[in-house]
């Protein structure tokens, strides 16, 4: 973990500031669906390695436009830094119209990250909503990675439609293995579509894994989290075993500008990844 | 009775220490009239400072008052604090220049020509604050918390605040909004300063007891006229200062205050506050921890130079929690709990101690007089009423 | 081999069920097996039986014509298919067709229905049981109508 860095730059080459971002060539860029891309990245000086944990994020700036939070979606084990995100927003809006060549500001790691450590010896049960595979995928690398450590590894993925499906050829490849667990939802169908409808929480209650050790990482639209850490909790996992990733507003990442407040925690420094034992009680309240 | 030694020194002698530090480079800032009320700005002597004002505070009420003495600090809390110098409303955090399809950080200090906006990097400009009252010195300590105690700090602030002078000044007055007593923030200074002055004003004499808080305070103290407080002077300050606490307009019973804010997240009061809070960020604007900032991202016309901008934000405004398609707290209800909440319960988890420093700048400044003890008390006497309750609920079904 | 009364015993649908009527139940069960794209009910027909799943994948589905077939929700191993044999008019609403070989025990629904009338009790116990299963759909029905997914625009 970086440590504290002074402001008192004295040229470009000695940028250490953590308000000050590192600069990365996009390397490759990636359609993903209809609104959602992936980028690679590699930093240009050459000097500044990015190291990071699954469920970590890096404020990402576009020269002249702003800076957004995207979680890292790639392989820690991979020298290349790879985001995948959706275009919803001016800044996102703007990114996804780089192409190779062009460059961005990148900020972090921040943030706590998924509990993979801790799920050695167990089964982990990755449940992602939407977008939130991306967040997620950094852990299922890093699960398989060392599948030996684990015990049954199961993927409940669920999106809207089978056009929103991210990461298609991956998913196919770990469908193939024998050794993890896919189950792929969405919540509407047209008619060319033979796999499951219905939302992701439907595949909890039957996935093949033993609540009592169990790691659950869940990831999605908040209501979707809630409803899949209910589901979780019905089947027998431990509420302190159920792990979410938060959103909020964020402005600078490091816990100083007060925008990701969720009650008394900071999303960027005491999230986004949090135990549900911890925040159970703040998910259900309105406008916290 | 008095227990630290304390000197009496003559108004003559607070100019000489103003000018002492002038002379050493320090830029001196302190309350001074400014229209209708008082600001902090720049002191070349003690005639800057508001010389025989008062001022008369009330929810959405502030007016200075003449006073046929020539106090000098005889008046409480402007709408201006101290964190405009070490936290400043708006900060350059870097510059870009387009280079090619990439870009180039220009680190350098380098502000666009002819701009006054502080970069990050500038050398620090060395304060000394003259008329720090009690309740700002906490607020400081909370903001050195802030700003110097997470994994990432804001080292603008830590830089600039390093170097700065603090002269307190213990409150001999308290206004109508005051409520320090309560948070146990004043009104006396107990530490955290260079020199502490207690202005006494009697029948037939005005001098200032000078409390010393550090060696370059004793040593400043050095090069003016002084000598060591009689014990009936030291008692006079003494007995002013606890007038101040007596004379408290407000107080904020602070037992149990995290968990009460906590439980009460849907206490009817908040519809009431609601109704009447304009979200117009005033209060967040004068209170003396808050910290919220945005990031502005500005671009020349050129497209060519591009800077990004640190300001002072509010939790009220309506984007504040802006989150692809809408805001998390969109209703004047959810900021305005998300904010009370924020100051006197959060702020503990976060940081240790309370947010708030009973300052009371927060009721004076809402333009519809919003009393954050008023607001705080009736959702405290519903929660004590409910304990109250089912604690007797309880002990009489034991019994039954 | 698996005798049918120990494969209803040990689902979780008629777990706690009283053996006699665990035993009626078994008297109403046949083994069934649907190939791919087979229709097992279409919309509007009469319901007369209901599907414990054993094996395979079952779609839900509505006809639209300007849309085609749609698929509403699926079923797997495990789950119960079909609940209008116990509810007035006892029709279909929807379509139902396995996607892949679908092997499930068929409950005579029509027989069952006629003795919950002579006997309250095992209504009862057939109706507490489907009230929970319904109450899971429409839950997860409710999640997908909200569109948790989409972005406001």
């Amino acid at each position: 973990m970086a440590s504290a860095v002074d402001l008192h730059v004295k040229s470009p080459d000695d940028i250490v500031s953590s308000m000050s971002p590192h600069l990365y060539g996009i390397q490759r860029v990636r359609k993903e669906t209809e609104d959602t891309f992936t980028l690679e990245l590699q930093e240009k000086s050459g000097r500044h390695k990015l190291s990071f944990a699954p469920g970590q994020f890096n404020m990402v700036y576009v020269f002249g436009v702003g800076e957004v939070p995207i979680s890292i979606s790639g392989d820690p084990a991979s020298p290349v830094l790879v985001h995948t995100t959706r275009a919803v927003g001016t800044v996102t809006r703007v990114m996804s119209k780089l192409r190779r060549g062009d460059m961005l500001g990148i900020r972090g790691p921040f943030g706590t990250a998924w509990p993979v450590a801790e799920a050695r010896g167990h089964d982990v049960v990755i449940v992602a909503g939407g977008i939130g595979l991306a967040p997620l995928r950094p852990s299922l690398y890093e699960v398989l990675s060392h599948r030996e450590d684990f015990g049954k590894v199961v993927l409940l993925y669920g999106t809207r439609t089978p056009s929103d499906i991210l990461f298609r050829e991956e998913l196919e490849q770990w469908r193939a293995r024998f050794d993890l667990e896919v189950h792929v939802t969405v919540d509407r169908a047209d008619s060319g579509w033979r796999g499951n409808v219905g939302v992701v929480t439907t595949l909890i209650h039957k996935a093949p894994f033993d609540p009592q050790r169990t790691v659950a990482m869940v990831c999605g639209p908040e209501v979707m989290m809630r409803f899949a850490a209910l589901e979780l909790v019905k089947r027998g996992v431990s509420a302190g075993a159920i792990s979410l990733s938060m959103e909020r507003n964020m402005k600078c990442g490091i816990g100083l500008c007060g925008h990701c407040q969720f009650g008394p925690f900071f999303v960027c420094k005491d999230g986004p990844v949090f135990r549900y034992s911890r925040i159970k009680d703040l998910l259900t309240k309105w406008e916290i | 009775m008095p227990t630290t030694t304390l000197y009496r020194i003559e108004r003559g002698a607070i100019d000489g220490i103003i000018s002492s530090l002038r002379q050493q480079h320090y830029t001196v800032v302190g309350p001074t009239i400014r229209g209708a009320s008082i600001e902090l700005d720049e002191l070349l002597s003690t005639s800057d400072l508001p010389v025989g004002w008062t001022n008369e505070q009330a929810p959405a009420r502030y007016r200075l008052i003449k006073l046929p003495v020539e106090s000098l600090f005889a008046y409480t809390v402007s709408p201006h604090s101290w964190k405009r110098y070490l936290f400043p409303p708006i900060l350059r955090l870097y510059s870009a220049r387009r280079n090619g399809r990439g870009f180039d950080l220009i680190n350098s200090g380098e502000g666009a020509p002819g701009s006054s906006i502080p970069d990050a990097a500038d050398a620090v400009r060395p304060y000394a604050f003259l008329g720090v009252r009690s309740c700002d010195l906490h607020a400081l300590f909370m903001q050195d918390k802030v700003f110097g105690s997470g994994t990432y700090q804001d080292h603008y602030y830590q830089r600039t605040r390093e170097q700065t002078w603090i002269i307190a000044v213990n409150c001999t007055l308290a206004s109508g909004t005051c409520f320090c007593a309560s948070m146990k923030t004043g009104p006396k200074a107990s530490s955290g300063f260079d020199l502490a002055l207690t202005e006494v004003i009697t029948e037939h004499e005005h001098y200032f007891l000078v409390e010393i808080g550090s060696d370059r305070g004793r040593i400043l103290l050095e090069e003016v006229d002084h000598r060591p407080a009689e014990s009936a002077e030291a008692t006079k300050g003494e007995e002013l200062i606890e007038n101040a606490s007596q004379q408290m307009g407000r107080s904020l019973d602070t037992e149990n205050i995290r968990e009460i804010l906590y439980q009460s997240a849907d206490h009817p009061r908040w519809d009431v506050v609601a109704a009447r809070c304009l979200t117009c960020a005033n209060c967040t604007m004068v209170c003396p921890t808050c910290f919220c900032t945005t990031m502005e991202d500005v671009i020349d016309l050129s497209g060519a130079r591009a800077e990004r901008l640190r300001k002072w934000d509010s939790c009220f405004t309506m984007d504040f929690s802006y989150i692809h398609g809408g805001s998390v707290r969109s209703s004047p209800r959810a900021r305005y709990r998300h904010w009370l909440t924020h100051k006197l319960a959060s702020w503990i988890d976060q940081f240790g101690t309370s947010g708030c420093v009973g300052c009371g700048r927060c009721i004076t400044w809402c333009p519809v007089g919003i009393d954050i003890t008023e607001e705080y008390r009736a959702i405290r006497e519903t929660y004590v009423t409910n304990t109250a309750t089912s604690s007797t609920k309880e002990a009489n079904d034991g019994n039954a | 081999m698996e005798t049918l009364e120990r494969i209803l015993a040990e689902h979780q649908f008629f777990k706690d069920l009283a053996e006699p009527y665990l035993q009626l139940a078994t008297g109403c069960a046949s083994n069934i097996r649907f190939e791919p794209d087979q229709f097992i009910f279409r919309e509007g027909e009469e319901a007369d039986q209901f599907y414990l799943i054993r094996q395979g994948r079952v779609a839900l589905q509505i006809f639209a014509p300007d849309r085609g077939a749609i698929t509403i929700e699926t079923l797997t191993e495990g789950d119960i298919l079909g609940w209008s044999w116990l509810i007035p008019p006892y029709n279909w609403h929807f379509d139902a067709r396995a996607l892949e070989v679908t092997r499930a025990i068929a409950l005579d629904g029509k027989c069952l229905r006629r003795k919950c009338e002579e006997d309250h009790n095992l209504g009862y116990e057939l109706l507490k049981r489907f009230a929970h299963i319904i109450e899971q759909r429409l839950e997860s029905t409710r999640l997908q109508i909200l569109d948790i997914y989409g972005v406001r625009s």
